[in-house]
């Protein structure tokens, strides 16, 4: 069993576990490439369908082509496609990009609030109808239990301190002192009302491990990740104010994973790109902490 | 092709400050294995806070961690040598954080044991290698750092290899390699180091390119899981597929293979996986499903073995050793959730043989297990369950319990115990020997009531019509003018199992309660009924025992899939009309002698 197929069967291991758990789940699809793979997990752990919601969180400055994409695969694939947003902050003009906000207090407020008030059922769920391809207000405002995130270990210190099964307290706060034990494979599964677990199938990924299995199963991807033409492509998606492109002639999975494995990228950190994580020192920690993915 | 490459867990254990989180931040960085800048950058941030820089802040990124000078949890890392991959699990070293320690510790493949040389074998030092001894890590190296604080001195090194090589004797462990390093300045981790010329051995990083990979679990008996069993029909698709992951051996489609503890044969009609060629087998470690030839009823948690080889135990009292991690002690008598594989079941304390402490090695005799102490202990469960031996097939002889939402608890299985002195015997045993009767005897009742008493389950599925049929039973009776009382369990156990803490005890809880109750009326000569669904064998065992010597008769509404033929009275068609049911029952009671004859409806 080479690499891939091991971090495969333990990401189907968990999913499967968490289905099995959790009567109100979801997998937060972020559209980026984790979260596709993800995606793309599920539909091996279960045999070709994905048996629950998937949740984007929309904060009205993704990248226009990732909502097209999404739309796209949602259809295709038939998911069951729910969308969140913070239209408050949207519609009074609370962001970054409107100048009220700072980077950090912009993701708080779109990402984490939509996040956390969709996830509770407290906040408008839109889903997609399949008929008319169009999204309604869903009628499901039951809070989910088990949330699927596909964060990985390497990305930056606090989520290399992640358990696959993390809970998270009524405020989606998280307690990094005084995590659960997890050994093995057995994970917590046994929570409080009120209280969530997030399942993190990804933890053991690496950026490379991910485009591999891109590049093995040929996962249909967003062409954002590859040269837009002006040699430049992103790394990393998020909203285009605070995500940059990287310098690169990558146009294609193959190319990428060259690129990953002895170019340029070797030695540079994937989230270099985003900006928030440079603010504050532990920025992304702060937001982890309140409930940020 | 570089997913090709081999890949190694292995996680850096020892007492706090003894520099475990310095030897991997240097090792990290003495293999290029840092992303760019990295380095730089928590340099130039330690400048600006006027703190001297440590390589441990390139793992201990919490905020907390940083200003605390120590490491909270675990840490994954990543780097490369020559010859595999590493996934480096920095764990922490303080007592507080031990349960931290042991989920990393429960990845690896291999350990390195860090050890300060200024300071010398501390409580955590033995903790931890005797931890390493329980979690079966084989791959053990262990490095004496901060040399640099005793002058390069070989007689220290020397003295602290032969103390503690004499204590993992005792334990019964073996490491590969003692090391000596200054991990802060870089002896002896990626190549030998000048200053120690005495020392003729591997660097850290030989020692761990050294390490040998377990043998492939292939070789083993044939163990699956079953994690879940898909049927997606709203979407089309019609297999019905057991989902798990093979944790040892192999099978192939036509193998012939029994599910324990329920004991169901069946064969392998196909191997199922979503985007690959087709299979005709799966080997150890894959996550796949199979369909079978006929169609059973089985449930999450059976384990899936071939019947042609060695097969588990099965049995509801086994042996093991466990490493309590909980708030609160673990005591003999309580109820636990047991989770081994994925069975999931109540289990009590029923005994605790001794008590040890990990750093001491002292053991003790005590009704309870400390946090952080170890307890051999004898665990029996309500249904037999299905396991291995720790040393048979370590994936199948593992288990760990939960205590009021938290796994409490990592148990490795030693060995089955089979006697029939089971604990619910012991608590009607003692429940009878404190019942003082009274002058009216069950003939003296039954004689005033016109009939006897008993208790009358009327079991069947969700919606097949049980609870209407046992409504109306209680109706026909008491216009009969028999003493007769319905209590419509079933919603009461979803509601405890939803309600408590957890549901796996809460429905035991439930069904013992309902268990007392039926005996208290029956008892008192009244004809209890109740509706239940989703009950088997052992449920109904429970009830029976708690009931006696009182009479328990078990009517099953619709197709039966879990109960055996012996244990059901009376079999009633799905949606079967009340009259006609009513009918039946009532011969059934009059049969069973309950009622008289004479009394027709």
């Amino acid at each position: 069993m080479d690499k891939l197929d091991a971090l495969e069967s333990q990401s189907v291991y968990i999913l499967r576990e968490a289905y099995r758990e959790f009567k109100s789940l979801v997998m937060l699809w972020s559209i980026g490439k984790d979260s596709t793979v993800l995606l793309w997990l599920a539909r091996k752990a279960f045999f070709g369908h994905v048996p629950f919601p998937l949740v984007h969180i929309d904060t009205s400055y993704k990248i226009p082509e990732m909502i097209r994409y999404r739309d796209e695969l949602a259809l295709k694939f038939k998911l069951n496609m729910i969308v969140g947003q913070n239209t408050m902050a949207l519609k009074e003009k609370r962001t970054f990009p409107d100048g009220t906000l700072d980077r950090i207090n912009c993701c708080k407020a779109l990402k984490t609030d939509a996040l956390k008030n969709t996830l509770a059922g407290s906040w408008p769920r839109l889903r997609l109808n399949h008929q008319s391809a169009k999204y309604e207000v869903d009628t499901n405002t039951e809070p989910y239990t088990g949330v699927i995130v596909g964060a990985r270990a390497d990305e930056e210190g606090s989520r290399s301190k992640e358990r696959y099964f993390s809970p998270r307290d009524r405020n989606s706060d998280w307690d990094v002192g005084d995590q659960p034990p997890e050994l093995w494979n057995q994970f917590k599964t046994d929570f409080a009302p009120g209280t969530h677990i997030r399942i993190h199938p990804l933890l053991d990924w690496t950026e490379l491990n991910i485009w591999e299995y891109i590049q093995r199963e040929n996962i249909p991807i967003t062409h954002l990740y590859f040269d837009q033409g002006n040699g430049k492509r992103y790394r990393s998606l998020g909203c285009y104010p605070c995500t940059m492109p990287v310098e690169s002639h990558a146009q294609n999975v193959d190319d990428i994973v060259k690129e990953l494995r002895e170019g340029k990228f070797k030695n540079i950190a994937e989230r270099s790109g985003r900006a928030q994580d440079k603010e504050d020192g532990g920025g992304l920690e702060t937001l982890r902490k309140e409930g940020y993915m | 092709m570089a997913s090709q490459r081999q890949q190694m867990n292995v996680v850096i254990v020892g007492h706090v400050d003894h520099g475990k989180s310095t030897l991997v931040g240097r090792l990290l960085a003495d293999t290029g294995s840092l992303p760019e800048g990295k380095l730089e950058a928590v340099k130039a941030q330690c400048k600006r806070n006027a703190k001297p820089f440590e390589y441990a802040f390139l793992l201990d990124a919490l905020k907390d961690e940083q200003a605390q000078g120590i490491t909270i949890d675990t840490a994954r890392s990543f780097f490369k040598s020559s010859k595999r991959d590493y996934i480096i699990i920095d764990a922490p070293g303080h007592i507080e954080f031990l349960k931290n320690m042991i989920s990393g510790a429960a990845r690896a493949e291999a350990a390195l044991l860090v050890i300060d040389a200024h300071e010398g074998i501390k409580e955590n030092s033995k903790r931890h290698g005797y931890m390493m001894r329980f979690l079966g890590i084989k791959n053990i190296a262990v490095c004496v750092n901060k040399m640099d604080l005793v002058n390069y001195d070989r007689a220290v090194f020397e003295r602290i290899q032969a103390d503690y090589v004499k204590f993992l004797k005792e334990i019964d462990l073996a490491p590969q390699a003692f090391i000596p390093i200054a991990a802060f300045c870089g002896d002896n981790m990626t190549g030998p180091s000048s200053r120690m010329p005495w020392y003729q051995g591997g660097s850290v990083l030989d020692v761990l390119d050294g390490f040998q990979k377990a043998a492939p679990l292939d070789q083993l008996p044939f163990r699956m899981p079953v994690q879940d069993i898909y049927k997606f029909t709203e979407s089309g698709d019609d297999r019905r597929i057991v989902a798990g992951r093979v944790e040892t051996g192999s099978v192939r489609t036509g193998d012939e293979v029994i599910f324990l503890p329920s004991g169901k044969k069946n064969r392998i009609k196909t191997v199922e996986y979503f985007n690959g060629p087709p299979r005709s087998g799966a080997r150890a470690q894959e996550s796949i499903g199979f369909t079978y030839d006929t169609e059973i009823y089985i449930r999450p948690g059976e384990v899936l073995c071939r019947y042609s080889q060695k097969l588990p135990h099965v049995s509801n009292k086994f042996r093991a050793n466990v490493f309590w991690m909980g708030k609160q002690p673990l005591i003999k008598t309580k109820t636990y959730k047991l989770k081994i594989a994925t069975q999931q079941v109540p289990v009590i304390v029923a005994d605790i043989i001794h008590v040890l402490n990990a750093a001491e090695l002292a053991s003790s005799h005590k009704p309870h297990v400390d946090r952080h102490e170890v307890g051999e202990i004898i665990f029996e469960t309500l249904k037999p369950i299905a396991f291995d031996t720790v040393n048979e097939i370590a994936p199948t002889g593992r288990f760990v319990l939960v205590d009021n939402y938290e796994i409490a608890g990592g148990g490795i299985i030693l060995a089955p115990v089979f006697d029939s002195d089971s604990s619910l015997n012991q608590h009607i045993k003692k429940r009878d020997y404190g019942w003082e009767r009274s002058q009216i005897t069950p003939p003296l009742r039954a004689q005033k009531y016109g009939h006897k008493s008993a208790l009358i389950i009327i079991a069947g599925k969700i919606d097949t019509g049980n609870q209407r049929i046992a409504k109306a039973m209680e109706e026909a009776l008491f216009n009969l003018g028999k003493n007769v009382y319905f209590l419509g369990i079933s919603n009461r156990l979803n509601l405890a199992a939803s309600d408590s803490k957890d549901k796996t005890l809460g429905r035991y809880d439930a069904l013992v309660q309902l268990g007392e109750l039926a005996h208290l009326m029956t008892d008192a000569g009244l004809i209890l009924i109740t509706s239940i669904t989703d009950i088997d064998q052992y449920d109904l065992g429970m009830l029976k025992k708690l009931n006696n010597p009182n009479r328990t008769l078990v009517i099953y509404v619709g197709q039966e899939e879990r109960l055996a033929l012996e244990n059901i009275d009376l079999l009633l068609p799905e949606n079967e009309r009340s009259e006609a049911a009513v009918k039946k029952i009532v011969d059934l009671l009059v049969k069973a002698v309950v009622l008289d004859p004479e009394y027709e409806i």
